[in-house]
């Protein structure tokens, strides 16, 4: 019997009168690696900020290993899409990567040596270590995505909810991004990515979920990322999307 | 008067003294909340805060019928904070837009504290007189004990921002993720504005209702210019507000009595305008600088990656170039080609033609396969 890592129950989310998610049941198998498809305006990101409890639902429950996330929060890190910071901020990388330590730290309390060293050892990993103490105001597009990504590396965590980490990132990152999150696999850490490029979703994930408003289908991509699933989320134009493939 | 003179005062009067202690506490504290404003894009909120103030101050002065400093803080503390609430409330739960909420709450406020002050003044109270210097701001009613008053207030202002540093942090620069790690961000979030509030309310009486918010800006936009680690920026700006306490003080109590507070803020403007100017990086001189710079010595690559061209083809790389036929490279001027000739990129051979030196041939070779390493990706 597989445990599952997250389950969401009627999980309805508005803004303002117009619903954003609807009736959403979403069960996520520990150990997968999940793209979220789905047109814009579907809700994805929506989706994991009520997950991470950042929008609060209008109803239903969602459970990260049978706990609300409120009580389970040192299982879960975030990556949000980079464009939700202000990158002129008068700082390091090494500064910002610290901030992932800062949960376990709690309140008031500093990091310190082992967080630090913690912190350069992610950005080994992301191949970013020659950057630590340079200005976050220097960094590319793709240098800022794989600091926020060191900086949910030293959360930690069981779960990792990254948002858009390929959006319009150059081959370098591309390539780093997607190594992490074959070696998080491997650790049998669950890893859920919205993601755009339907082309690149047999080679990247093993897991699917198809999202526009409701729950389209969830599943392995080999059984469900298929033309039928592709057309109920992104209606007959989805042929048109360039270069799509279906397993 | 020598420009000494004007700061003599500071040490030898008590009165410019205690002014000075005063108007340099206020500039400390209001740099170290004023950069939080600055980088949190909440520029306005100061402003908005600081007029909301004034029917704080008029409705203390009411209950207790006499002017007192603590009191005359409390009740501004109150009203600042009523009118930042209120902004919060309508923007969260309304579809108007933060911009519109400030200008809104700011007019209401501050439209009824005048309306309570032409009250006051009607009074047939002799105490009443005086309390219209709040709009702008009246530093020689600082006395000894309002200085202490200020001084606590202020230490309590920057023991929490010590003691929140990475808190604020991590507000500042990315509020959702902290609230994903479990930080209450409207706890922080609050926490923050009140003590903005306070030092807001610090500045009334020194600098008034009206100019506080350039206190709170100033020194922080001016700060953020020489630095990019925010605890540095942190320190500058608390050290350009003081500054701007002393000088401003100084200045007022030398130079035919000018009004305190407005001179104050004159001078941190003044430090505003000089970091934007010559702030090594941002500053604009500098950034003039450097386009010029770039400008340079993309002629000069140009001209060497060309003679550079040329040479392989003649498979000799000191070929030498006629003027003649360099003339039609772009970046060509007899500048430009004095200035390779100074930095023994290039030399004049006896048919005053031009070749490239040993060292010149190094650097146009890394120009050469930089540039068409580049077209090739």
């Amino acid at each position: 019997m597989q445990t599952n890592a997250v389950e969401i129950n009627d999980l309805t989310v508005s803004y303002r009168y117009k619903p954003v998610l609807w009736d959403i049941d979403l069960d996520i198998p520990e150990g997968v690696l999940m793209a979220i498809v789905g047109p814009n305006g579907a809700g994805k990101s929506t989706l994991i900020k009520t997950i991470l409890g950042i929008v609060k639902p209008v109803a239903g429950s969602i459970k990260i290993y049978g706990k609300p996330y409120h009580q389970n929060r040192s299982k879960v890190a975030y990556v949000p899409q980079r464009g939700t910071v202000d990158w002129d901020f008068p700082t390091t990388v090494l500064d910002v990567v610290l901030m992932g330590t800062y949960g376990k730290l709690g309140w008031i309390k500093r990091p310190g040596k082992k967080q630090k060293e913690k912190s350069l050892a992610a950005l080994k990993e992301v191949k970013m270590h020659d950057f630590a103490n340079r200005q976050i105001s220097q960094l590319s597009g793709g240098q800022q995505q794989r600091v926020f990504l060191a900086r949910a590396l030293v959360q930690d965590a069981q779960i990792y909810f990254m948002d858009e980490p390929l959006q319009g990132v150059d081959a370098v990152t591309e390539k780093a991004v997607i190594n992490i999150l074959k070696e998080l696999k491997n650790e049998n850490k669950t890893v859920v990515v919205v993601h755009h490029d339907l082309s690149t979703v047999p080679d990247y994930f093993d897991w699917v979920t198809f999202l526009n408003v409701r729950r389209i289908a969830s599943g392995k991509v080999m059984t469900v990322f298929n033309d039928a699933n592709l057309e109920k989320t992104y209606g007959s134009s989805f042929r048109t999307l360039k270069g799509y493939t279906t397993a | 008067m020598e420009f000494i003179d004007f700061f003599i005062d500071l040490f030898t009067d008590y009165t410019t003294r205690t002014i000075g202690i005063g108007t340099a506490i206020l500039g400390i504290v209001s740099g170290v909340l004023g950069s939080y404003a600055v980088l949190r894009q909440q520029s306005l909120l100061g402003d908005a805060i600081s007029h909301a103030t004034l029917p704080g101050i008029a409705i203390a002065f009411l209950i207790i019928g006499t002017k007192s400093t603590a009191f005359f803080f409390l009740g501004a503390a109150v009203a600042g904070w009523a009118g930042t609430m209120w902004i919060r409330g309508i923007v969260q739960n309304t579809r108007i837009k933060s911009d519109s909420a400030l200008g809104l709450v700011l007019s209401v406020f501050f439209g009824f504290g005048m309306v309570l002050l032409t009250f006051i003044q009607k009074m047939p109270n002799a105490n009443q007189a005086g309390l219209e210097t709040f709009l702008f701001g009246q530093a020689a009613t600082l006395i000894h004990t309002d200085v202490i008053l200020m001084a606590i207030i202020g230490a309590f202002s920057l023991f929490a921002v010590i003691l929140l540093w990475k808190e604020f942090k991590i507000l500042t620069f990315d509020p959702q993720y902290a609230a994903t790690l479990g930080f209450n961000t409207k706890l922080l979030d609050i926490i923050l504005i009140f003590i903005i509030v306070l030092a807001i309310v610090l500045g009334l009486q020194a600098v008034g209702v009206v100019l506080m918010s350039a206190m709170l800006l100033a020194p922080a936009a001016a700060a953020r210019q020489w630095t990019d680690s925010l605890s540095i920026m942190i320190l500058l700006a608390a050290l350009f507000g003081a500054l701007a306490g002393l000088t401003g003080t100084a200045i007022s109590s030398a130079a035919m009595n000018l009004s305190t507070g407005p001179v104050i803020v004159l001078v941190s403007i003044a430090f505003v305008f000089i970091s934007f100017m010559f702030a090594p990086n941002r500053g604009l001189l500098f950034r003039e600088i450097r386009k010029q710079a770039n400008k340079k010595e993309m002629r000069m690559n140009h001209v060497l990656e060309n003679m550079y061209w040329i040479a392989l083809g003649h498979e000799n790389l000191q070929h030498p170039h006629s003027n003649a036929i360099l003339n039609k490279t772009l970046g060509y001027s007899k500048k430009c080609m004095r200035e390779l000739r100074d930095k023994h990129l290039i030399e004049l051979n006896e048919d005053y033609d031009w070749n490239l030196t040993e060292k010149g041939i190094k650097r146009a070779k890394e120009v050469y396969t930089d540039n068409n390493k580049n077209e090739q990706q």
